[in-house]
C-alpha cells in the first residue's frame, strides 16, 4: 500500500531522514515510534507532500507521488493532527465536512451536513455541539472532531500525529479505542505517529522505530518486546541508560 | 586585516543574496496568486467575506481619517494662501490634493495598518497550528482558498473604499471652509466642482488598486510564510505592516511619476 524506499531530507545541515525504508501493508496498522526530533513528522509530511524529499521514492498504491494527479492522490487521505488543527472560522460541521463541500464531488450542504452529524455521533460527539466553534470545545473534543474530519470523507489511508498528546490518560484511552475501531471497520491503512507507548499498543499491528534517520527496528507489535535491539528496548521501556544518547 | 575585509564583504555578499532570493520568492507568490484568480475552482464565499472583511470594516477608519484631513487641509492651505492673497485656492487644492494624493496614500496606510496585519496574523497562526497544512491534506490549495480570495478583494475594495474617502475627504475641507474660514457653500462646492478633472480622480483610485494588491499580497505573504510560535507570528505581523507601508510610498512615487 505505501512503499518507501532509500527517503533522504535534510533540513540545511541537519539530517533528518537518511535513507528510511518502510513497506505498510493494506488494511494495516503501523505506528512510527522514536524520539523527539527524529524525523517522525517529516515521513509522514514527506509521503502526504508537504515537504519534498531530497530523494528517495515513496509508492502509494502503486504510484509515485512525484506524478500523477495531486487532488486525486491526497483524496486517498484522512489525518488526525497533532493539536487538531480545526479551522477556527468554521463551524464544527464545516469542519468535519470540509471535504466533502469541496472539489469536484462536492455534496449539497444539506447531505454534507447529515453526514458531519453522523461522524461526529461515530466519535461520541453530539449533534449539539454541531454549530459550535472549536474554540469552545475542551481538547479531547477538539481532538474528536479532527479524528471525525480524517474519516467524513471514507479516505483509503488515516495519518495519526500523535492522537493522544495533551489528553489526560482516560481520553486517551478513549481516543486510542476509537482510533482501533474506526480502522478496522473502515478496513482503512493507517499510520500512526506516537511516543505514547499505550497508544502503541492499543493501536499498532505493526510498529517501526526511527532512530538517526533510519528505520532502527520494524516488525509485529507482539514481537516488540522481545526484540532484541537494545535501542526499542531503551525506548519502550522508557529507560535514561542506554545506547540512545538522553540529554539532561 | 585581509581576513576582515572578508569577512565584511562575505556578510554583505550573503545579505544581497539574502535579499534578491527574499524578492524572488515574492515574485513567485505573487504570480501564482494572480494565476490563480483565471483558474478554476473559485471560492465565492470566501471572496464574498473578504470583500465585507476587508472593504466594510475598513470604512470607518478610512472615512475618519479622510475626514479630518480634509479639514487640516483646508486650514493649512488657507494659511499658506493667504500670505499670496489666493486664499481662493482652497477648495481647489483640498480635491486635488485629496483625490490625486492624500486619498489613495492615507487609505492606503491605513488599511495597511488594519487588514495587512490582521492577515498576516490570521495566516500565521494557521501555519503555526497546521491549519494550512490540514487543508493541503483536504485536497484544497491554500493559496486558492486563502490567498487570492484576500488579495483579489483588497485590490476591488480599496479603490471603493478611497473613492468614499475622497468624497469624506472634500466634505471635511467643505466643513472646515464654511464654518470656520468663511466661504460661501455654493462658491466652495462650485470650485470643487470645476477643477475637478476625472483624470485627478481616476489616478488616484489606479494607486488605491495596486495598494490594494500590494497590502493583501504582503500579508498574506508573511503570514503564510510565518515562524514557528507566538514569535513568529508577531514578526510577520510587523514585516507585513513595515513592508506593506513601505512599498506603498515607493509605488506611490512611482505610479505618480508615470500618471504625472
Amino acid at each position: 500500500m505505501i512503499k518507501i524506499t532509500d527517503l533522504h531530507k535534510a533540513f540545511g545541515s541537519n539530517v533528518v531522514l537518511n535513507g528510511v525504508d518502510l513497506h505498510i501493508k493494506k488494511a494495516s496498522s503501523m505506528v512510527i515510534i522514536g524520539g523527539s526530533g527524529t524525523g517522525k513528522s517529516v515521513l509522514l509530511k514527506c509521503i502526504l507532500g508537504l515537504i519534498a524529499p531530497d530523494s528517495g521514492t515513496i509508492i502509494v498504491n502503486g504510484v509515485d507521488t512525484k506524478s500523477g494527479d495531486r487532488e486525486a492522490f491526497l483524496d486517498q487521505f484522512g489525518m488526525l493532527f497533532q493539536g487538531g488543527a480545526l479551522f477556527d472560522s468554521l463551524p464544527v460541521w464545516q469542519n468535519v465536512a470540509f471535504r466533502l463541500l469541496q472539489g469536484k464531488h462536492r455534496l449539497s450542504k444539506a447531505d454534507a451536513h447529515d453526514i458531519a452529524i453522523e461522524k461526529l455521533r461515530r466519535v461520541g460527539l453530539k449533534s449539539n455541539i454541531a454549530e459550535l466553534f472549536p474554540a469552545e470545545l475542551s481538547g479531547g473534543m477538539q481532538k474528536r472532531v479532527g479524528l471525525a474530519r480524517a474519516i467524513a470523507a471514507e479516505p483509503q489511508i488515516i495519518f495519526f500525529d500523535e492522537p493522544t498528546t495533551g489528553l489526560d490518560p482516560i481520553m486517551s484511552g478513549v481516543i486510542n479505542e476509537l482510533v482501533r475501531e474506526i480502522v478496522e471497520e473502515m478496513g482503512a491503512t493507517a499510520m500512526t505517529i506516537t511516543h505514547d507507548m499505550s497508544s502503541v499498543r492499543a493501536i499498532a499491528d505493526n510498529v517501526a522505530m526511527i532512530h538517526n534517520g533510519v528505520v532502527q527496528w520494524t516488525g509485529p507489535i507482539g514481537k516488540m518486546d522481545d526484540s532484541g535491539d537494545p535501542y526499542l528496548d531503551q525506548f519502550i521501556n522508557a529507560r535514561a541508560e542506554g545506547p540512545i544518547e538522553a540529554v539532561r | 586585516m585581509i581576513q576582515a575585509i572578508d569577512g565584511i564583504l562575505a556578510r554583505i555578499g550573503r545579505s544581497t543574496m539574502a535579499m534578491f532570493e527574499s524578492i524572488g520568492r515574492l515574485v513567485i507568490f505573487a504570480s501564482l496568486t494572480v494565476s490563480h484568480i483565471v483558474r478554476p475552482p473559485f471560492y465565492y464565499h470566501a471572496f464574498l467575506q473578504q470583500l465585507i472583511n476587508i472593504g466594510f470594516y475598513s470604512l470607518p477608519v478610512v472615512g475618519l481619517t479622510a475626514l479630518f484631513t480634509g479639514g487640516a487641509l483646508a486650514l493649512q492651505i488657507y494659511s499658506g494662501g493667504a500670505r499670496f492673497s489666493a486664499e481662493a485656492i482652497v477648495p481647489s487644492i483640498v480635491a486635488i490634493g485629496i483625490t490625486r494624493e492624500l486619498g489613495p496614500v492615507l487609505g492606503g496606510l491605513m488599511v495597511a495598518g488594519r487588514v495587512s496585519t490582521s492577515i498576516a496574523a490570521e495566516l500565521g497562526t494557521m501555519r503555526v497550528t497546521e491549519q494550512i497544512d490540514a487543508l493541503t491534506t483536504l485536497s484544497t490549495n491554500p493559496m486558492k482558498y486563502l490567498v487570492t480570495p484576500r488579495v483579489l478583494a483588497a485590490t476591488i475594495m480599496l479603490p471603493v473604499l478611497v473613492f468614499i474617502g475622497d468624497t469624506i475627504g472634500i466634505m471635511g475641507g467643505y466643513l472646515v471652509g464654511t464654518n470656520r474660514l468663511d466661504f460661501n457653500s455654493a462658491t466652495y462646492l462650485k470650485n470643487t466642482w470645476d477643477i475637478l478633472e476625472f483624470g485627478d480622480v481616476s489616478s488616484g483610485l489606479i494607486k488605491a488598486a495596486v495598494f490594494g494588491f500590494i497590502i493583501a499580497l504582503i500579508g498574506c505573504y508573511s503570514g503564510y510564510h510565518s515562524g514557528r510560535g507566538a514569535q513568529g507570528v508577531g514578526a510577520a505581523t510587523k514585516t507585513a505592516v513595515v513592508t506593506a507601508s513601505v512599498l506603498i510610498f515607493a509605488a506611490n512615487y512611482i505610479l505618480t511619476d508615470l500618471l504625472f
